[in-house]
């Protein structure tokens, strides 16, 4: 205590004495003040919704404007949500390579917490979908398979075929294959519709339905093959393609064979 | 056809002409038969027999095998060969040995034709084809006696009846066809929206969910299946009703709907196509959200739903029918009459 108050008059002292009472105002206010976390989570919200604005302005303002309200070259991003984004941008669709009837999938460039930022700022801009979460596209009931399989012969075979594999639409446009396609993504492109495919929201839609059809699309990928070829599971033409040129050209070349080549003993 | 330019003439294999300046265009014949060496070679051919009957022996214990696999393996059982990947066991066991079977038959009587059937160089000749002189003319000779005997030509109530009996034969196949089945009537015309009158709406029911609709339920740029409410997965002519009655809802913002009556039709730019397609009735419902076109996976057709479900591109011959919905007092989405034309295919009656 005498050391203490024998250097009470130390330059220095005053700041220590503030110091100390500023953890103690501080402690007490954690230790007291009613938790208000939401107030926090908005924090971080408006963070990245900050964030997400400038990661915008670079990646997609030339053709979404600046505001996301849309120009010539692109729509306006006002009310398409979160998930939207989640979807356009992990999969590399979104900042598009170029302009044309179909946005191919690319190579992602965006890290996840870059593309949380950026949806963020988008679902900032109306209310929209928002991304799922991995409880609702991840499935637990085995039942699910074969629900899902009902529904995915009801929706989406009729373009992206009975075994997943994609298949062309009118003037370039295609269904991509959902061969190895993320759950979260297939989930969200069933939420919002991403560019010419129909969107199915949840009310005509419910979202145990769609977690159904996510677990039949991921076990189209790991069922076993029963037997044969499956020649892309594209149906009809990759099988008459396949029996034309290999059933049918085996035969002829044979038969070819059989009548240019008899066994004669050679004069030798 | 000279006797001289005959191949036997030209005497055994062997013994041809050859061409000379004063004669260039001389008959080669036949070239000279040479044996082969199951011809000349009796080890040969004991050999070559055994071969052939190793190719049966082994297609008879492929059969057995294939048997023998039928019964023994379990039709679950999924096994890893290697270029094929995990494969069904039964499946593969079965294919391999039936195609062993077909293909030694089939290889066996090749090798025994091959090597041991004669082989002899044997000349065909080609004759012309119409007959001599002397016999067609006896041929009409006797036709026409023929036909001066049975007075065809003469008795014109013979001739006259005998090419309306003739005539009216087919007749018969058209009766045995019409065994076949009823005519389909009327059935062409309706669907089982016929149900619903102005007083009596029929609600939709969604596919998916197998519930009525409201209105808001359907978003801009969102497709839903519908089917009419009374009909059940589980009921005995489902799949022939569904045929009809499968309805694709899709909304359109009213500004982009080109076709004020199809607009009318439609309840808040909600609109219900048939699902099925006017060409030869493909279930037709690949939608395109942003450009409004359906296009039919069979043949390309391409309707613009924006436009009145009108055709732009492919085979089809007609618009899709669409259905007349609105609203009932609690908000659900209902129809309130059949379509306006028959759906599906074109047919001869239809208008």
């Amino acid at each position: 205590m005498k050391k203490l108050s024998a250097r009470r008059r130390h330059p220095l002292a005053a700041l220590v004495v503030l110091l100390l009472a500023l953890a103690a105002t501080g402690g007490l206010y954690a230790a007291f003040a009613p938790a208000e976390k939401a107030q926090a989570d908005t924090a971080a919200q408006s963070l990245a919704i900050d964030e997400g604005k400038k990661l915008f302005a670079v990646g997609c303002s030339s053709c979404h404007g600046l505001n996301g309200e849309g120009s010539s070259d692109g729509p306006s991003l006002v009310g398409v949500g979160s998930a939207a984004v989640d979807f356009q941008v992990a999969t590399g669709r979104m900042p598009a390579q170029q302009p044309g009837a179909q946005v191919p999938k690319k190579k992602n460039i965006y890290s996840q917490h870059e593309i949380d930022q950026l949806a963020a700022f988008v679902a900032s801009l109306g209310p929209g979908p928002v991304a799922p979460t991995e409880k609702q596209y991840t499935s637990t009931n085995p039942d699910d398979v074969a629900a899902g399989g009902e529904l995915f012969r009801t929706n989406c075979a009729q373009c992206h075929n009975f075994a997943g594999q994609g298949g062309a639409l009118t003037q370039g446009k295609y269904a991509p294959s959902l061969e190895g396609v993320d759950a979260k993504h297939i989930y969200e492109a069933m939420q919002t519709g991403p560019q010419n495919m129909p969107s199915f929201p949840d009310t005509t839609m419910p979202e145990e339905q769609k977690r159904q059809i996510v677990a039949f699309v991921r076990h189209l990928d790991e069922e076993p093959n029963p037997g044969g070829l499956t020649l892309g599971s594209l149906g009809p033409v990759t099988e008459g393609l396949f029996g034309w040129i290999f059933g049918l050209g085996v035969l002829i070349a044979v038969a070819i064979w059989v009548a240019a080549h008899t066994t004669k003993a050679r004069k030798s | 056809m000279s006797e001289d330019k005959l191949p036997e003439s030209h005497g055994s294999a062997g013994q041809h002409e050859v061409a000379t300046h004063g004669d260039p265009f001389a008959d080669p014949g036949l070239p000279a038969h040479e044996p082969r060496r199951t011809d000349i070679d009796e080890r040969a051919a004991k050999r070559a027999e055994r071969q052939v009957s190793l190719m049966f022996v082994v297609s008879m214990l492929a059969t057995v095998g294939f048997i023998a696999s039928y019964v023994a393996i379990d039709a679950d059982k999924i096994v890893y060969i290697f270029p094929l990947g995990h494969v069904s066991a039964l499946n593969f066991a079965l294919g391999l040995t039936l195609g062993v079977a077909l293909f030694c038959i089939g290889a066996g009587a090749v090798h025994w034709a091959r090597t041991l059937m004669s082989d002899h160089e044997l000349p065909a000749e080609r004759h012309p084809i119409e007959a001599d002189d002397e016999v067609r003319a006896d041929v009409i000779e006797q036709f026409k006696t023929g036909a001066a005997e049975s007075g065809f030509g003469r008795r014109k109530m013979i001739r006259n009846t005998l090419i309306g009996s003739m005539a009216l034969v087919p007749l018969s196949g058209v009766v045995l066809l019409r065994d076949l089945g009823p005519l389909p009537e009327d059935k062409l015309q309706h669907t089982g929206w016929d149900l619903a009158t102005p007083e009596h709406p029929l609600p939709l029911v969604n596919m998916n969910t197998n519930k009525p609709m409201k209105a808001e339920d359907i978003v801009v740029g969102s497709l839903t299946f519908a089917k009419p409410e009374g009909l059940e997965e589980d009921d005995e002519f489902f799949q022939q009703q569904i045929a009809k009655d499968a309805l694709m809802l899709v909304r359109i913002a009213p500004e982009n709907i080109k076709d004020k009556d199809s607009a009318e039709l439609g309840f808040e730019g909600i609109l219900a196509y048939s699902k099925i397609c006017t060409h030869v009735g493909c279930p037709i419902s690949l939608y395109e959200q942003q450009t409004h076109h359906a296009l039919c996976p069979c043949h390309q057709s391409t309707f613009d739903l924006a436009d009145g479900a009108r055709v732009i591109f492919g085979p089809a011959g007609h618009p899709l029918p669409q259905l007349k919905i609105t609203t009932n007092e609690e908000g659900f989405l209902v129809a309130t009459g059949d379509f306006a034309e028959p759906v599906g295919p074109s047919f001869w009656e239809r208008s």
